[in-house]
């Protein structure tokens, strides 16, 4: 099995998650490009726990499911609420809750 | 030998003070008054057993001690709370506590409408625990407490009617003028523990140190002498720290008769006596004290000529007798010194509560310019007032003439003849001023006016019964001490009892023997001096209506002047020392130091921190993005050390 090519496969998803939560302005993209980076550690979870012959990754896969689909709850109930108040989902016009 | 009753001398007008200073004000003016005298008379009554109780004792053995219990433990070094009791602490005591009993009773009638009235009672006792502390403490830590203690309750009772302004700056012109004192009195102290430490000797006790003091060198004694001397100036009033005692006369007419004329400001002589240990080792330190003493002497009276308020004459006539004792000790006569501070207590006290007497007589008025034939209308103040001014003024028999005598006759024998001269001319002044000040208010023609004159009346009993007692010891209490020529000449040879009694407690000073032709002569001069002074004031203020001084006034207006206003020592000190000081405060430390150093350091950090935080806050943009790639960065610098480090 080609281990290098899952870990790769990892790391590209990873580094475009990272991107997407940088850059793009709907949030709804932007929590998207969130679980985009947490299924990038999953699957590195899942192919270093074969390679490793542990069963240690698979126990931490499944916990992180767990809190993503919490997280993704929470998540878009806010999106939800921040749409019905302000009218709209880009992230940059959110800059007015500082100081 | 233990006495345990000693410290009890000491608490019972302590215990008098806690009563009435908590309760006074719900005891009514009947307890409050029986609180005040009974704790007072007890200490008295102590005193007067522990005295008896002194003098069955052998001659060199007279002292009693009472260790309350250990104040200070340092080191090798432990100061005790001790009372001690020799023949010159007993004379102190009995003086304070007897002077200041009658004072008491006085003062039952003369502040009877009062508002204050607890206040004040609680004060005077407080005043009398502190001043019989200082004259019992048996090292000179626990004596300086007393000495403190003394001079608190000096501020409080001169500003005991707060309300009056001159009566508040007056007590805190009292209190600044004896911190300065005190500030030397505290440098000397600290000189001779330190001193005593470095040759081994870790005991402040007055008899330690008395058996110690030979292992310093004369130069350090000498620095010592002349610091704890600068401490006696203030508290007793001497150049050139006299200014405030004139001043004090704000106070309450019995508060001047005890503390600032018949004890406290005599603590200064006290401690120079109980000091005669160290002072003889330091001859030119003693001859600072007698130079500084003739000099006070003679310089308060010529002031206390002029002076019309009736109050000020007798506290400038204070000072000048306080010169007096000065010049007594510092000549080494260490008893003629304690033998005029005793007579000058009943006289003085006599001459201030006579006063009092006279402006309870008058509605207040202190101005001698508006009495003037008193002497028919209160007959008994009269009388008594008669009897302290000839002591005072030295006439023979009474009690200030025997004590001025001895004092006048060791200057003289001891080669001080300047100290001497200038003692000799006071004695004149004296039977000036006070037959002056006797003329003016009972003799002649009065100037009251018709409201006040409608009013006069003799005081009560209870006042004028203490004026009565300390008249009969102001005529009698010399006795004690009749030199020797008159006593031989009576066939009385033990006639200097005072002498013989304090001689244990003073070093042997070497004889000064004078042919006796020279000592009767120096008598006869003195008391010539005395009556030439009693009948110049009588021959110009009554029988030429004071014609004579005010053309006298004419003819030098200068000198008139410089007199009245008192050699405008108060405005020198003003532009030398308060205005700088205040220039100074103002300026520097109030303007500069507080405004920018102070201020600006408080509300510099408030600034900078103010500062920063509008700076940092830009940090905080809102945009999340922003946060997360800076979190990014973060993450990855980490990273990047770990992995490459």
């Amino acid at each position: 099995m080609n281990y290098q090519l899952l870990f790769v496969l990892s790391f590209v998803l990873f580094v475009v998650g990272m991107i997407g939560v940088a850059m793009r302005r709907n949030v709804i993209i932007v929590l998207v490009s969130l679980e985009l980076m947490l299924n990038a550690v999953n699957i590195l979870f899942v192919s270093a726990s074969k390679y490793l012959h542990t069963l240690d990754g698979q126990v931490f896969v499944i916990m992180v499911i767990t809190i993503a689909a919490a997280e993704a709850a929470i998540a878009l109930a806010l999106v939800v609420r921040l749409f019905r108040t302000m009218g709209m989902v880009k992230i940059d016009d959110l800059k007015r809750l500082k100081w | 030998m233990e006495l345990n009753v000693l410290r009890y001398i000491v608490l019972s007008p302590l215990i008098g003070f806690l009563i009435n200073g908590i309760g006074g004000k719900r005891l009514g003016h009947r307890a409050v008054g029986l609180v005040a005298n009974a704790t007072v008379l007890i200490s008295f009554l102590i005193g007067v057993y522990a005295f008896t109780v002194l003098l069955s004792m052998p001659v060199n053995e007279r002292l009693l001690t009472d260790t309350v219990y250990t104040w200070i433990s340092a080191g090798a070094l432990t100061i005790d709370v001790k009372l001690m009791m020799d023949p010159l602490s007993v004379v102190m005591a009995l003086v304070v506590s007897g002077v200041g009993f009658l004072i008491h009773v006085y003062s039952l009638g003369y502040m009877h409408e009062d508002r204050g009235y607890a206040r004040y009672f609680s004060f005077l006792n407080l005043f009398m625990f502190s001043m019989l502390l200082l004259v019992l403490s048996s090292n000179i830590v626990l004596m300086f407490v007393g000495w403190e203690g003394v001079g608190l309750c000096s501020y409080l009772l001169i500003g005991f009617w707060y309300e009056k302004d001159s009566a508040a700056n007056a007590g805190k012109k009292a209190f600044i003028t004896n911190r300065i004192g005190d500030y030397g009195f505290l440098l000397g102290l600290f000189l001779l523990a330190s001193s005593l430490a470095s040759k081994g000797v870790l005991s402040l006790d007055f008899t330690a140190m008395a058996g110690h003091v030979a292992l310093l060198s004369p130069a350090v004694l000498t620095v010592i002498g002349v610091l704890l001397f600068v401490g006696a100036t203030g508290k007793s009033a001497q150049l050139p720290l006299y200014v405030w005692l004139p001043d004090a006369m704000e106070g309450p007419t019995p508060v001047s008769a005890l503390i600032h004329a018949a004890t406290m400001v005599t603590a200064g002589v006290y401690m120079i006596a109980r000091m005669n240990f160290l002072y003889v080792l330091a001859p030119t330190a003693l001859e600072v004290v007698a130079v500084v003493g003739a000099l006070t002497a003679l310089y308060a009276a010529t002031i206390g000529l002029v002076q019309n308020d009736i109050k000020r004459v007798l506290a400038y006539s204070t000072i000048s007798q306080l010169g007096y004792m000065f010049m007594g000790v510092g000549v080494g006569a260490f008893s003629a010194g304690i033998f005029h501070l005793m007579t000058h207590a009943f006289f003085k006290a006599l001459l201030f509560l006579a006063a009092g007497s006279v402006m309870h007589a008058l509605s207040g008025e202190q101005d001698m310019r508006k009495m003037g034939g008193l002497r028919t209308k209160i007959p008994v103040t009269y009388a008594v007032f008669l009897a302290a001014a000839l002591a005072i003024a030295g006439i023979p028999g009474l009690s200030g003439f025997f004590s001025k005598d001895s004092i006048l006759a060791a200057a003289y024998g001891s080669g001080h003849t300047v100290v001497w001269l200038l003692g000799f001319i006071t004695a004149l002044l004296t039977g000036l001023y006070i037959f002056r000040l006797m003329s003016m208010t009972f003799y002649g023609e009065s100037r009251i006016d018709e409201h006040t004159a409608h009013h006069i009346h003799e005081s009560p009993k209870v006042m004028t019964v203490p004026l009565i007692i300390l008249a009969a010891l102001s005529i009698i209490g010399g006795y004690v001490g009749v030199p020797r020529l008159l006593g031989n000449i009576f066939g009385w040879h033990d006639s200097d009892m005072f002498v013989h009694f304090l001689a244990p407690v003073f070093p042997v000073v070497p004889a000064h023997k004078m042919p006796v032709a020279v000592e009767t002569w120096l008598m006869i001069g003195s008391i010539a001096m005395a009556v030439l002074g009693v009948f110049a004031a009588l021959y110009v203020y009554v029988t030429k209506r004071m014609q004579p001084a005010k053309s006298a006034a004419q003819a030098v207006p200068g000198l008139y002047r410089l007199l009245l206003n008192k050699y405008y020592v108060d405005e020198l000190y003003n532009a030398v020392i308060i205005r700088p000081l205040m220039a100074l405060s103002r300026s520097f430390l109030w303007k500069f130091f507080d405004v920018w150093i102070v201020d600006g350091t408080v509300n510099g950090s408030a600034y900078v921190t103010e500062w920063a935080s509008a700076r940092l806050r830009k940090i905080q943009t809102g945009d999340f993005q922003v946060y997360v790639t800076i979190f990014l960065i973060g993450v990855f610098s980490v990273l990047a050390y770990f992995v490459l480090r």
